[in-house]
């Protein structure tokens, strides 16, 4: 689908070479908050809210402590805010693909009045702010016991719902009806059906969604915050707002070790399935 | 439940119809339950507390609209509406002319335009409390040279704001626009070019309405992110500084998001029912504003 | 069949037995001061190894105590124990908490000046200790600088001697005052403990007993002036104070370059710790230029009482009775209050080798009035200071007026009045 535009037209020629090096300048100016905070990681505290911007020396280079440090700052140990943030976003994401595709094809074909009403549900969830339920929702965790790491994913299922199944009726509306159809006369069952035969022709929706999804999950930070029993369990936007939020004391340097510590993984992440991620942003904007 | 035929939206095919619908407890209900416990309930349960004056909610009392009384009289929650209209208004403005601008010249096939794509998009995928918290400490290294700080002057915490979710999202709405610009069929642009056009007449009157469906997305996309803002203001701003109005400390740079969540969790004393009427009302407020604006849109998009 | 079935009610009726057992009460103490968090911890596991009975502690972040609060009592495993420590906190509390007039721990309290009473006067919290604060000056420093301790009696004493190590820093290698930090670590010094010296002086001349609907600007100028003096006579001025951290401070303070910081007798262990002698520091008077000031003591009182949750299940209220009773009764509970929060108004109660808490006996001792907590009846108490230092950090870095601090405090305690008793 690329389109390489040919060089006939003389101004986009002269302009090139220009535009490259803008947008190279561009880039790197756009990476320096974070090279920021690597460099600043590697710093001591006093260095880091007094200097910001001046490379470590000798005096303010620190290496690896701050990481050290921050690993079990606060009384909390880091690891585990990060166990549960991984544990959290998979399985929500597994839940959320399988459970929303599962009724959005049941959604878009099966027209009765009841699956109409969860559809228009769906279109109407999307457009409510999460400040509107989440004082209730939190109580509702509580009172359902959903309150932990383990069963949080229902909760995401639950709120998030909404733009899944809208996206995946939208997708599957557009499947043509004759495939499924052969496979009922095959004597394929609605169960075997949908994962043998729809499921497959879903997999560029699957990937949109999962990354749309993950993205969520993963940074989200008031849901968790007001879901978990925080005494308990914190993901890691939870722990990086405790420590700022000042525990009686403030570690910058620690926090910005931290801070990298959680770009990591993200940059890995991104660096790894870029395609899918960009692919999947692009698309699911689009049927959005 | 047998008026399929007149029903020409759903497809319905007889043959595959009933073995679903005989599924339902595997297909739909596992989703419906969760959506009842994780949205329906609490949104029900949260227009009725709307109307209750409340600490814990075991010990509510109906008050009808008086919450919504006190919460519009609130000059913090007027304040904050102000200032997220304003702070919505300058990012969907500033977001989608960068977002395209950036999105257009990528796509003139530039060297290393998948390279510079990957970078704008990185910061995407950073949370928001992590985002505000890489900021704050560039803009106070920043500011501390001149004396002053994010958390001293209304505008550096309102252009602070915007100079942020600039960072985070421009590289998301232009991986939208690419997409559309690159949907954009070949022949009608070469048409254009054989035709004489220029490169700001082709942008304009090809390039543009086609990618209409991508700019109503972005817009939509923008306005209602800019209205529920909140991890990134919590992080960098906390609504600092605040202004004295006869007692009441107006949180300048309070979005309405963070508003509503200090009237729940942060007041002492206070009724939470207010905190409630208030999140109603963005509620109202941003399911408008999404109705309207995707109204508008649509209509002005080319129909192929 | 039957044998399966005798077995079956054998093995159902075991753990019918076992239930009770095993459903005696349980605590959980919302805990207010970070910096004990460890030490309840340890207690914590002490008690439960002595009793089996479970005691679960968690801390508040600083500064969110009240929302923390607020957000755990709404749930099914609320707090059982948890503070009410002003007045404030009676209002929005009170009706959450066990009348605690005839329990066990008010039996063991020498004194109840320290609890805090609903406007029946029936007991809602137990003042578990109390703590006084002042300036704590490093002796040894001052004395090197050519002063005495015992030259430092009012406020222009205190100026005249902080404006010259001020003005010789260079020279002498320490400065005056620590960093006067307003980030949230550090800020409840001032907004909470400072402004407590132009509530207690308006209130004593008002006679005011409860807490009052309005305050007024008297005694605001002394509070400008001793404020202008922490932020003019130290190393860090203007908007570097802002994201200052109480860490910096009490760090600037432990290593020898500022004579004085103003905290209480809570910092003794962590300042000892840090290797300080205990023979070259001490607590002197918050001085303001207030008439008459020659014979204050220091600031006494306490936020720190325990309150008893009454939704919880009479099994776990118990439970967090009997807990709280042998805090204040046993070996080891005495000792880490001893260790932590000093002195405790308890008939079992250890002496703590705390320098501070001599220092305030012994102003006592030699008639100097006690500054009482006047700052225990201020009404939405996060709120209202948060807007004081917001205030008082715009009038630090110049970017704002003072007139902004004064309004934040007088109207700021009317408006928040107001919303506590709409």
């Amino acid at each position: 689908m690329k389109k390489q535009k040919k060089g006939n037209d003389g101004q986009q020629t002269v302009n090139r070479p220009v535009l490259t090096g803008f947008f190279a300048v561009l880039s790197v100016v756009y990476l320096l908050p974070i090279v920021m905070v690597l460099m600043n990681s590697f710093k001591t505290n006093e260095s880091v809210s007094l200097e910001t911007f001046a490379l470590p020396t000798s005096e303010t280079f620190v290496g690896f402590a701050n990481y050290v440090k921050g690993m079990t700052f606060g009384n909390y140990p880091f690891l585990k805010s990060a166990g549960y943030s991984l544990y959290i976003t998979v399985i929500s994401a597994a839940l959320i693909l399988v459970c929303c595709s599962m009724s959005a094809w049941y959604v878009a074909r099966v027209g009765s009045f009841f699956s109409k009403v969860v559809y228009y549900l769906c279109v109407f969830s999307m457009v409510v702010p999460f400040q509107m339920v989440m004082f209730t929702l939190a109580l509702t965790a509580d009172k359902t016991g959903l309150n932990t790491p383990w069963t949080i994913p229902i909760i995401y299922l639950g709120f998030g719902s909404g733009l899944a199944v809208f996206m995946f009726t939208g997708f599957v509306r557009g499947i043509p009806l004759e495939i499924e159809e052969a496979a009922a006369i095959d004597g394929c069952g609605p169960i075997r059906t949908f994962f043998m035969v729809v499921v497959p022709m879903l997999k560029p929706t699957l990937i949109s969604v999962g990354v749309l999804e993950i993205m969520w999950v993963w940074n989200d930070y008031l849901l968790p915050y007001l879901v978990l029993d925080r005494t308990k369990y914190m993901t890691i936007p939870i722990h990086i707002q405790y420590l700022k939020g000042s525990y009686g004391h403030v570690d910058m340097g620690a926090t910005m070790a931290l801070i990298m510590v959680s770009i990591i993984p993200i940059i890995i992440f991104y660096l790894t399935c870029q395609k899918h991620i960009i692919k999947g942003v692009a698309a699911g904007a689009v049927k959005g | 439940m047998k008026k399929l035929k007149h029903d020409p939206a759903a497809l319905n095919s007889k043959l595959i119809r009933r073995p679903i619908q005989r599924c339902f407890w595997l297909f739909l209900l596992p989703t419906f339950v969760a959506f009842c416990i994780g949205f329906l309930y609490p949104f029900l349960q949260g227009i009725y507390l709307s109307f209750c004056k409340f600490k814990t909610i075991k010990k509510a009392e109906f008050v009808f609209l008086d919450n919504y009384v006190t919460a519009l009289k609130d000059p913090g929650f007027v304040h904050a509406f102000w200032f997220t209209a304003l702070f919505t208004i300058t990012t969907v403005i500033l977001i989608n002319v960068l977002a395209f601008a950036v999105a257009y010249a990528l796509t003139r096939g530039i060297k290393g335009s998948n390279l510079f794509r990957t970078v704008f998009f990185m910061p995407n995928l950073i949370g928001g409390i992590v985002l505000g918290y890489i900021w704050s400490m560039i803009f106070e290294g920043v500011f501390s040279h001149f004396g002053t700080s994010l958390l001293l002057k209304s505008s550096l915490g309102f252009w602070g704001l915007v100079i942020l979710v600039c960072w985070q999202q421009i590289g998301y709405m232009m991986i939208v626009y690419v997409a559309g610009i690159n949907a954009v069929p070949d022949d009608i642009v070469e048409a254009a070019k054989i035709d004489g056009a220029t490169g700001w007449q082709t942008l304009k009157s090809i390039i543009i309405p086609n990618v209409m469906p991508s700019i109503t997305i972005c817009t939509f996309l923008t306005l209602t992110n800019g209205f529920k803002l909140f991890d990134q203001n919590l992080a960098l701003t906390e609504g600092r500084p605040f202004i004295q109005q006869a007692g009441n400390a107006i949180k300048t740079t309070e979005m309405m998001a963070l508003n509503i969540f200090n009237s729940f969790y942060a007041s002492g004393g206070s009724n939470r029912g207010i905190g409630q009427a208030k999140a109603v009302m963005f509620f109202i407020l941003v399911a408008a504003i999404s109705l309207i604006q995707l109204s508008v849109t649509r209509k002005r998009e080319v129909q192929q | 069949m039957n044998i399966k079935r005798v077995c079956a009610a054998a093995v159902l009726g075991s753990m019918i037995a076992a239930v009770p057992a095993m459903a005696e009460g349980k605590v959980y103490y919302l805990n207010f001061k970070p910096e004990a968090d460890q030490a309840w911890q340890d207690l914590a596991a002490v008690y439960t190894e002595q009793t089996g009975v479970e005691v679960k502690v968690v801390t508040a972040a600083a500064g969110t105590y009240d929302d923390t609060l607020t957000a755990e009592m709404d749930k099914s495993d609320a707090p059982t124990m948890f503070q009410i420590g002003n007045q404030g906190a009676v209002n929005s509390w009170g009706d959450y908490a066990v009348i605690l007039d005839d329990s066990d721990i008010v039996a063991e309290q020498v004194t109840d000046v320290y609890n805090q009473k609903n406007s029946d006067g029936e007991t809602v919290s137990v003042g578990y200790c109390y703590e006084s604060y002042g300036i704590i000056v490093n002796k040894a420093l001052l004395k090197e600088a050519g002063y005495d301790v015992a030259d430092i009696n009012n406020f222009e004493t205190l100026k005249a001697a902080a404006d010259d190590i001020h003005a010789r820093a260079e020279e002498l290698g320490f400065d005056a005052f620590s960093s006067a930090g307003l980030d949230g670590s550090s800020s409840w010094r001032f907004s909470g403990h400072l402004a407590n010296m132009p509530l207690y002086y308006q209130f004593r001349d008002g006679d005011v007993t409860e807490q009052p609907a309005e305050i007024t600007d008297a005694y605001l100028d002394n509070f400008k002036a001793i404020w202008d003096l922490y932020i003019t006579d130290s190393a860090t001025t203007g908007s570097d104070l802002l994201a200052a951290t109480g860490d910096q401070s009490e760090a600037e303070f432990m290593s020898g370059k500022a004579v004085f910081y103003q905290n209480g007798t809570w910092e003794y262990n962590n300042l000892i710790a840090g290797g300080m002698n205990a023979e070259d520091i001490t607590m002197i008077p918050i001085y303001c230029g207030v008439e008459g000031e020659e014979e204050a003591g220091l600031c006494s009182g306490t936020e720190n009482c325990w309150a008893v949750n009454n939704e919880a299940s009479d099994e776990d209220i118990q439970a967090t009775l009997d807990f709280m009773t042998w805090v204040v009764t046993s070996e080891e509970g005495t000792t880490m209050l001893a260790e932590q929060f000093g002195a405790t108004p308890f008939k079992s109660a250890k002496t703590p080798e705390n320098v501070f808490l001599a220092a305030a006996q012994e102003l006592e001792a030699a008639g100097k009035y006690t500054v009482t907590w006047a700052f225990n009846w201020t009404p939405a108490v996060d709120d209202w200071r948060a807007a004081v230092v917001d205030a008082m950090g715009q009038y630090t870095a110049g970017t704002g007026e003072w007139d902004a601090v004064v309004s934040a405090f007088v109207d700021g305690w009317a408006v928040q009045y107001a919303n506590d008793h709409a």
